[in-house]
């Protein structure tokens, strides 16, 4: 066991759910540990949390480290970064991984700073390999793989001599693996000692939707753009989503317009999904938007100009009039499903 | 109270209007290459840090790091309504990734010293890391929100801020000094105002003497022309590494962690592609065969 090469996941919770992404992680970080012959340690902050050790344990953690503090129990940044940078400091973990959420992209910087280290934001990618520099080989470092430039390429990042090699990695991206419910792991316990600086920023009011949402985890998602035209036909979307059992994205663009609301987009700045078909509405087909759903299995595009980009990377392409192909695929639909 | 805000911007390549031929070999962007914007959400954080003064009175102070040419939002940012404007430039900064340059902009808002405030845009449209400004912000040991949306209040060295996210709201108060990284929606920027245009048009840096003595035949120095700006407050400093006092390691690629190993240009393509007509008949065999096939 390569106790220098430890990988650490930073585990996010709220009010005792953990978030997907950091179930996501803990899976890719099993597989970085087979691959470098270490081990995976988890960091769960909260307050009131120590039962999600198991859970944590299940997907894969060998270790947790629990903080369980009065102080952790909603996120903040400089508690939160208190906790995270000592334990950085004092152990000098060999991989940070944090979800690409907005606590993950505010604590992570954070910590990269105090601790000098590199830190890549939104991969999409994690493998381990080797980096030569002129005449110097840097051996089993983590290629940090995002796209970038507003999506036009895929950069693969390293950071060779700075650790921990910080990453945060995007939601939806990671495969899930099965939780084992006998995995064996253990606990230790962290006992944190915040100074009066830590505590300058109070949460006076949160109103948050619940952290699991169901356009992630949809297999089927009905997607408009621009090209829908209006927030009354964005209803027929509503529609086709419902016969089918799917869920509703939407584009930046359609968001922008005002059709529907932002937790629906879908893209590099929204959320990414890997559903089993994707249906794509009037949407031209920016990079922005196919970075968050050009890995779903199937894709039909919809779109009455023949020369939009989307109709590229579809598997299905109807070259016309959204408004009458959708009513024809809700019927068609009731018409088979008997 | 008056407050006093910095404001940290960057101008940004167009990425919206990006091709693999502004790309270097080394992986980093050819800025030459490329239609230079200032970034969005910076404008974002200009127009909070104007608001704040508009009603409580204050200095904003513009500050971005770059070649000669960012000197254009600086002109910006003094059309919109900014106080005074700062350029950080030298060629040891060039390679430096987002720890390198926050640790550049955290010796340079330590050298302009009086500060209550301090604004970013969320993130940058070139890189989208968010990273700047909460490493600023760990650098400065100043508490940081992100994702601002509103100052609901500020008052006795407090500040209240309504936080947005994709999830929904939260609000924070804090006390200053701290930063701020403002988002999108927080508000609609002030357009350059007309009488600042003609006022400030003729704000420039020293990198960009030798082209204006071009420009105008009439100042036949150096000497006379920055006489003349600086009269005027019209000349933008710019300050090197040994202006802000850096430490040269921490700076440019020496000073950046990560690097850029390899970059693969986006191919679009799929195995399959299919039309299918836009009849009633041609949609009903889709959704058939889909239905056949599970994925319905």
């Amino acid at each position: 066991m390569n106790k220098d090469k430890e990988i650490w996941i930073f585990i996010e919770q709220e009010d005792g759910e953990i978030a997907a992404v950091s179930l996501e992680l803990l899976s890719k970080g099993r597989e970085l540990a087979e691959r470098l012959d270490s081990r995976v340690c988890a960091l769960l902050f909260g307050h009131g949390i120590a039962h999600l050790s198991e859970m944590v344990i299940s997907y894969g953690a060998d270790i947790v480290l629990l903080a369980d503090h009065p102080e952790l129990a909603s996120y903040r940044t400089l508690p939160y970064a208190k906790v995270a940078i000592d334990l950085v400091r004092e152990r000098q973990p060999y991989i940070l991984l944090l979800g690409a959420t907005p606590n993950g992209r505010d604590l992570a910087p954070r910590i990269a700073s105090a601790a000098r280290a590199g830190l890549t934001a939104d991969c999409t990618d994690l493998q381990i390999g080797d980096y030569r520099k002129k005449d110097r080989v840097y051996g089993d470092l983590l290629y940090q793989i995002r796209p970038a430039f507003g999506g036009n390429v895929i950069a693969t990042i390293v950071n060779p001599e700075m650790h921990p090699q910080l990453a945060t990695v995007r939601e939806g991206v990671m495969r899930m693996a099965e939780p084992d419910r006998t995995r064996k792991g253990e606990i230790e316990r962290i006992e944190p000692q915040f100074s009066a600086r830590d505590l300058v920023l109070q949460v006076v009011k949160r109103e948050m939707q619940p952290l699991c949402c169901d356009l992630k985890s949809a297999s089927i998602v009905v997607s408009g753009g621009a090209g829908v035209g209006s927030r009354e036909n964005f209803e027929l979307l509503y529609e086709l989503a419902e016969t089918l059992g799917g869920q509703v994205g939407a584009t930046r663009a359609a968001v922008d317009a005002g059709f529907v609301s932002q937790e629906h987009q879908v893209g590099q700045t929204g959320i990414t999904v890997r559903p089993r078909l994707y249906i794509a509405c009037g949407i031209s087909g920016t990079v922005q938007h196919r970075a968050g759903m050009d890995q779903s299995s199937k894709i039909i595009a919809i779109n009455s100009d023949p020369d939009a980009p989307i109709f590229q990377i579809a598997h299905y392409k109807i070259v016309g009039d959204l408004n009458e192909v959708i009513p024809w695929m809700i019927r068609a639909y009731h018409e088979n499903a008997k | 109270m008056a407050y006093n805000c910095i404001v940290l911007v960057k101008q940004v390549p167009d990425t919206a209007h990006i091709s693999g031929k502004a790309m270097k070999d080394d992986g980093t962007v050819n800025r030459a290459a490329l239609p230079a914007i200032f970034n969005p959400e910076d404008l974002n954080a200009l127009e909070m840090a104007l608001q704040v003064k508009d009603r409580y009175g204050g200095q904003v102070t513009v500050l971005t790091m770059g070649p000669s040419r960012a000197a254009d939002v600086l002109r910006e940012a003094l059309y919109r309504g900014a106080d005074r404007v700062i350029l950080l430039s030298d060629r040891k900064f060039a390679g430096s990734d987002t720890l390198a340059t926050s640790y550049a902009l955290k010796c340079a808002v330590e050298h302009i010293g009086d500060y209550d405030l301090v604004f970013c845009g969320r993130q940058a449209i070139d890189g989208d890391t968010a990273q700047v400004g909460p490493q600023v912000a760990e650098k400065l040991g100043l508490p940081q929100i992100t994702y601002a949306e509103t100052i609901q209040s500020l008052q006795e060295g407090e500040i209240t801020v309504q936080r947005a996210f994709p999830r929904g709201k939260e609000t924070v108060k804090c006390a200053l000094p701290c930063l701020l990284t403002v988002v999108s929606t927080a508000n609609r920027p002030r357009p350059p105002s007309v009488r600042r245009m003609i006022a400030c048009k003729l704000a420039a840096t020293p990198l960009e003497y030798p082209a204006l003595l071009k420009q105008w035949p009439e100042f036949e120095t150096v000497e006379a022309l920055d006489a003349y700006l600086a009269e005027r407050d019209l000349k933008i400093p710019v300050w090197t590494t040994a202006d802000i006092g850096a430490d040269e390691e921490n700076l440019g690629l020496d000073g950046s962690p990560t690097k850029v190993w390899k970059v693969d240009y986006v191919v679009l393509g799929t195995s399959e592609s299919r039309p299918v007509p836009a009849t009633h008949e041609g949609i009903s065999a889709l959704v058939s065969e889909l239905i056949q096939g599970h994925i319905l």
